[in-house]
């Protein structure tokens, strides 16, 4: 989830609250109602953390470290993690994985940028054209996926994709039952369902843009390429590498795309994703120890790739 | 909003009114119109039509652009095997169910952060926030063990309405939007109100939901949409095909079943949201783009 801030929407009312022990009345036990009071309105969502966040988040980390056979929990130390580290299908979905990333961000990251500047320089059919690129976004994935599979990526020539490319007289492709194709073409499934979300922020981000930059820039007679270069984009690098942050950390987390167009492992396990095992550790192998072990070794990756994203950020500000 | 030609962009507007800019311009838009619509409204086109064919239609090569011979058939099949009623039902019932508890209690929450500032309430919100850095993947495990047996009450909730309800109500992002929101409500109302002798309930109720309407409507929109988009949580925790959800239905049923058909559910499944999106199209966009985030 993306959390940005658009100026003029916030001012942090820093002023007395009327409720919280003011300046009206200070006695202690009117302190204490208050207090009790804003707990009262807190205490559903604090139990609603507490027992399906932040209890598993420890859970999680503990389970790691033990073993339950047949309701028998016992302490096992580093096993489990010793034992997924063995596993040559770990290092397999970690390739898989890291490569969908990598494929994402050269293939799916750029594209909502360029799509958004485009659009934000259309005076017309605006409406129309931002509608159409956030319709697949509301499309559940499975059903979207289900097109994908059966009618998109069909290996003859009766699939869309192929038959468009045979129109075209180029080769054909088998998609998802070739091992080299499997991964591109989960990458551009999931660019075509998710991007529209991207699209849209960056447009709020480039309409926040003041004018004048643009006009300064054109005065000293900088064309559309490096006013996008010299504008644009540090203009928008904050929001630029706060998605490219949210996109790692998603895309990290691929589950569905292998589970429905790939039947699983795919084609020579080309398919196979760390989600992937984790599901079929805790779901299929019996082994929800396993399975919480891979869980905080994907948490230690991504709290490595936040903490360069940290440095990078902090260090140009 | 077609003609907001108030803020200059990358290109002046001067430019583009004439002479080879406006040819120029406008040459782009018409392929970048045509490309688009090929590119998201084509693929649900051949989804839509493509499931009114016959499983031989589906198969020729070169494939057909319009159902030769339309078979709504597949629909109806769709619908009465993989008994799509049910699963829609279902999938409603959680949505609102899901809608209800995080109306009610996150926005309680952020309005006793926000407003009424308890002790430690910034804490509580820095512990809320530090669960959106956490990936839903690494969770799965430990939630889920943790639903087949509550802590200290020893219940199991799988099958239940609530395993997809209550973990819903722990969305920080939900809190962050609502409390950002309520933050910019003056004190002084806040202020009269209580002068007036108003509790702090009668205060949210009467004067900051009134007021918080928009930001109401972008929580509940994205509340409902997430439910009807995931697949992962219900599928482990709805695990009887009474109590599924539609995707996970349609995934469970796409084994033994013709591959139009399938789609031909996937179609149906898709509805509901896309009609959500019509609708409320307005709302969603601005939520995205005031509010800012992403899924």
């Amino acid at each position: 989830m993306a959390i940005t801030t658009v100026p003029g929407t916030t001012r942090p009312g820093r002023s007395a609250t009327p409720y919280a022990a003011g300046p009206r009345r200070t006695s202690l036990g009117r302190k204490v109602r208050d207090n009790l009071t804003g707990h009262a309105f807190l205490i559903g969502a604090v139990l609603c953390f507490a027992v399906f966040s932040w209890y598993p988040m420890i859970r999680g980390v503990v389970m790691s470290f033990q073993r339950t056979r047949r309701g028998e929990t016992t302490w096992v130390g580093w096993d489990n993690y010793a034992r997924i580290l063995d596993d040559p299908s770990f290092w397999t979905a970690w390739k898989n994985t890291l490569y969908f990333t990598a494929l994402a961000l050269v293939l799916g990251y750029a594209v909502p940028f360029f799509v958004a500047i485009l659009l934000n320089e259309f005076r017309h059919a605006k409406g129309y054209l931002r509608i159409l690129v956030y319709l697949p976004v509301m499309l559940p994935p499975a059903s979207a996926l289900f097109l994908f599979k059966y009618y998109a990526y069909d290996p003859s020539e009766a699939g869309l994709f192929n038959a468009v490319l045979a129109a075209l007289h180029l080769p054909t492709s088998e998609w998802m039952q070739s091992p080299g194709m499997t991964m591109p073409a989960m990458v551009f499934a999931s660019t075509w369902m998710n991007m529209g979300s991207a699209v849209l922020i960056y447009l709020a981000a480039l309409q926040n843009i003041p004018g004048e930059l643009y006009e300064a820039a054109e005065l000293d007679g900088a064309g559309i390429w490096r006013r996008i270069l010299n504008v644009t984009i540090p203009q928008t690098r904050l929001i630029l590498l706060l998605l490219a942050m949210l996109q790692i950390v998603a895309t990290m987390q691929l589950f569905i795309e292998p589970l429905i167009l790939a039947n699983g492992a795919g084609a020579e396990d080309s398919a196979t994703s760390v989600a992937y095992l984790i599901y079929q550790h805790g779901f299929f192998q019996n082994d929800l120890n396993g399975a919480a072990a891979l869980g905080v070794i994907m948490l230690v990756v991504l709290a490595g790739f936040s903490a360069v994203y940290a440095r990078l950020t902090s260090k140009q500000d | 909003m077609a003609h907001d030609s108030g803020t200059r962009t990358l290109i002046s507007h001067a430019q583009l009114r004439r002479g080879r800019g406006k040819v120029v311009y406008w040459t782009l838009l018409t392929v970048v119109v045509v490309v688009f619509t090929l590119v998201f409204l084509g693929p649900l086109y051949w989804m839509v039509t493509g499931a009114l064919k016959s499983g031989q239609e589906i198969a020729q090569t070169p494939p057909s652009l319009f159902p030769r011979d339309p078979q709504p058939q597949n629909y109806v099949d769709a619908w009465n095997n993989l008994d799509l009623a049910k699963l829609l039902f279902n999938t409603f019932y959680y949505a609102a169910g899901a809608l209800f508890f995080q109306l009610v209690l996150d926005t309680a929450a952020a309005y006793s952060l926000s407003k009424l500032r308890p002790v430690f309430g910034n804490a509580i919100l820095g512990l809320m926030l530090a669960t959106l850095m956490i990936p839903a993947m690494v969770l799965i495990v430990p939630q889920y063990v943790t639903v087949i047996d509550l802590p200290i009450l020893h219940l199991n909730l799988l099958d239940s309405p609530f395993a997809i309800w209550l973990p819903l109500v722990a969305n920080a992002f939900n809190i962050f939007l609502l409390k950002r929101f309520f933050d910019s409500i003056p004190e002084d109302l806040m202020a009269a109100a209580v002068v007036d002798g108003a509790t702090p309930l009668r205060t949210l109720w009467s004067i900051i939901l009134p007021m918080s309407r928009p930001i109401l409507g972008v929580v509940s929109i994205f509340a409902v949409t997430a439910v009807w988009k995931d697949f992962l949580w219900p599928k482990l925790v709805m695990p009887s095909p009474e109590t599924r959800t539609v995707s996970v239905g349609i995934y469970a049923f796409s084994g033994g079943t013709p591959m139009n058909v399938v789609v031909a559910a996937s179609v149906i499944a898709a509805i509901p949201t896309v009609v959500i999106f019509l609708l409320f199209q307005r709302n969603i966009m601005s939520g995205l783009t005031t509010g800012s985030l992403k899924g």
